[in-house]
């Protein structure tokens, strides 16, 4: 019975920091904007396979390169499409793949850096020349050698891009534990004979979790930029998927004439990887974390 | 301090061993080897024997890599799949004119950065730091070819001012490029003064917040001469290693902006290449790559230890 209430309680105080923090990021105009951006582009990737009005791969010689009307709000692209209605289904894969992405690169940094931080030595200089190496080789170089060989699924682009923007969490998660590891806490908890594991779990990670979650909140907004540079390529997801990246490198040969098909998804894209910036920048401003002298590894 | 500098060097040594490992091992993990990706389905009978004998993926792996490991320290990558051109040849012409388009990106971008860092930092939260700020985050967070699309449709196609493209071959000569790499340098100096200048903003911060500074207030030392001979100097210090980073990092953006504007770059061979599936042609350029991260990174480290007395003393840093 006791037991409950206490866990109630620390839920109840989790879920008020959550909204504190929120509370936060909202108060200044920069944090509020993009907070409203990724909301609204949330909601639009859920929402938007209800409310396109047209089919987004249908095909058709009659409506080529109309310009912007009543019937297609943004016009039609070169094979007739409606650009509205795929731009506003172009988010959800990138969303999606990008998130999910991110999720994995928190993890897998996030643990690695923080156990190299612990143990130090041998193993973590190793660990580190091998990040170091990995980092020296340019991202777009081995995603697209990588997705080239292995093929543009989901399948294959969740992993790897999780794999790439990992390896810089490494040493974000790595410098964070280096700087609680002398804390007396921590030695207290040595003294005390707990494992490796528990100290871990119990004594770095929540003194650790802020930086890191501030770091791939940023890295989100990257591997966003990531994904669809693939996309623009050639190299992201495969037509007729309605993607941003793949509908500006299509209608690109066109703009000297059809601008409309290039614009919707500039605009669409832009907008969300500023507003994904901006509530990173804001995240990391309520937590108390500077973010402004990193460079962008 | 030698010791220092030759462990520095060192370091970036090993790194790039590594590196060579990582490229060799993936390519031989990852599905297909060079010459079926090559020939694709034309992979079978005399074709695909040729093909075998020539890269020698008949003898096993170790001792393909050390083969490999050993020419490339000469400074010979072998032999180009599509082109069947040695890929020395191949890539002398896209270094060449990779380097004048970073280059001048560069020495336009980092006086600019600077000059917009101070602009911002002195006058923080007001107009000119809200215009400038707004700007620098607008131009830093668009992916590259949002940014160069733009800038063709703007420039190049409602105003007529420059060609959109650039059409010329990868041979073309210094002053042939000039002309043509106008766009492409807004392009990527772009983005690149946007980072530097923020870093510089609040490394300028960060100091006028110290106590030597308001020393220096308190002193009466006029407003000029504490900020650029107190400030400045102590400002632009660490602004050498993300300089370096956001050069570095900049390497995978140019690969975007050289395919939007069609420039025979380095970037647009990494395309080409993988495109075709060259895969030797794939494992020169990462290598090349990298070294160029590597040496950069090494420049900065290194600038940074004899302009900084204090660290001289130091351990080095981790």
């Amino acid at each position: 019975m006791e037991n409950n209430l206490i866990t109630e309680d620390k839920q109840k105080n989790k879920l008020e920091k959550a909204f504190e923090i929120l509370k936060t990021m909202a108060s200044k105009p920069s944090g509020l904007i993009g907070l409203t951006i990724v909301l609204f582009h949330v909601v639009l990737a859920l929402t938007s396979p209800y409310i396109a009005p047209y089919d987004y791969k249908a095909i058709s010689p009659n409506t080529m390169l109309l310009a912007p009307s009543a019937e297609h709000w943004f016009g039609t692209d070169s094979l007739g499409r409606d650009v509205f209605t795929r731009t506003i289904l172009g988010g959800r894969t990138a969303l999606t793949v990008t998130f999910f992405g991110s999720l994995i690169a928190l993890l897998w940094g996030g643990l690695l850096g923080i156990f190299c931080g612990l143990v130090g030595g041998k193993i973590d200089d190793v660990v580190m020349r091998v990040v170091d190496a990995f980092l020296s080789i340019p991202w777009i170089l081995a995603m697209l050698l990588i997705v080239s060989l292995l093929g543009t699924s989901t399948e294959v682009l969740i992993p790897a891009l999780g794999f790439f923007y990992g390896k810089g969490i490494v040493r974000v998660a790595r410098a964070a534990t280096h700087d609680v590891i002398a804390k007396d806490f921590i030695v207290s908890a040595r003294a005390r004979g707990h494992s490796n594991m528990s100290i871990i779990w119990n004594e770095i990670i929540p003194n650790v979790r802020d930086a890191i979650l501030v770091e791939g909140a940023m890295r989100w907004s990257w591997m966003l930029l990531g994904f669809s540079s693939l996309s623009f390529l050639g190299f992201g997801v495969s037509p007729p998927t309605p993607d941003w990246g793949l509908m500006i490198s299509n209608a690109r040969g066109l703009m000297s004439f059809a601008y409309w098909s290039v614009i919707a998804p500039i605009v669409g894209l832009s907008s969300l990887i500023i507003g994904i910036n901006l509530t990173a920048d804001a995240f990391a401003k309520a937590l108390g974390i500077d973010r402004s002298t990193k460079a962008p590894v | 301090m030698l010791l220092l500098i030759l462990k520095r060097i060192g370091l970036g040594l090993i790194t790039l061993f590594i590196v060579s490992l990582i490229t060799f091992v993936g390519v031989e993990v990852l599905p297909g080897d060079a010459c079926t990706t090559y020939l694709e389905r034309e992979a079978y009978g005399t074709a695909l024997d040729a093909c075998i004998k020539r890269l020698g993926l008949d003898i096993p792996a170790y001792e393909r890599y050390l083969d490999w490991a050993s020419n490339v320290v000469r400074g010979d990558f072998g032999y180009s799949l599509s082109g069947e051109m040695p890929i020395n040849e191949v890539l002398g012409p896209r270094v060449k004119n990779s380097l004048v388009l970073a280059s001048v990106s560069i020495l336009i971008g980092i006086p600019l950065a600077i000059v917009l860092g101070i602009i911002t930092a002195l006058w923080r939260d007001k107009l000119p730091d809200i215009m400038i700020s707004t700007i620098t985050i607008f131009s830093m967070t668009i992916p590259e070819f949002i940014s160069a699309t733009l800038l063709i449709l703007i420039v190049a196609i409602w105003l007529g001012w420059l060609p959109g493209i650039v059409i010329i071959p990868s041979d073309a000569t210094f002053y042939e490029l000039l002309s043509n790499i106008i766009l492409p340098v807004v392009a990527i100096s772009m983005i690149m003064t946007a980072h530097m200048a923020r870093m510089v903003r609040s490394s300028v911060i960060q100091v006028m917040a110290s106590d030597y500074v308001q020393m220096a207030i308190l002193k009466g030392v006029p407003y000029w001469k504490m900020v650029f001979r107190h400030v400045l100097p102590n400002a632009l210090l660490p602004a050498i290693n993300v300089v370096a980073l956001t050069i570095a990092w900049l390497l995978g953006g140019v690969v975007v902006t050289e395919v939007v504007f069609n420039y025979p770059g380095l970037g647009r061979l990494v395309i080409e290449s993988i495109s075709n599936r060259d895969l030797p042609v794939v494992q020169a350029l990462a290598i090349i790559l990298a070294s160029i991260y590597v040496g950069i990174n090494l420049i900065a480290d290194l600038m940074t230890l004899m302009l900084n007395p204090r660290l001289k003393s130091l351990q080095i840093r981790k």
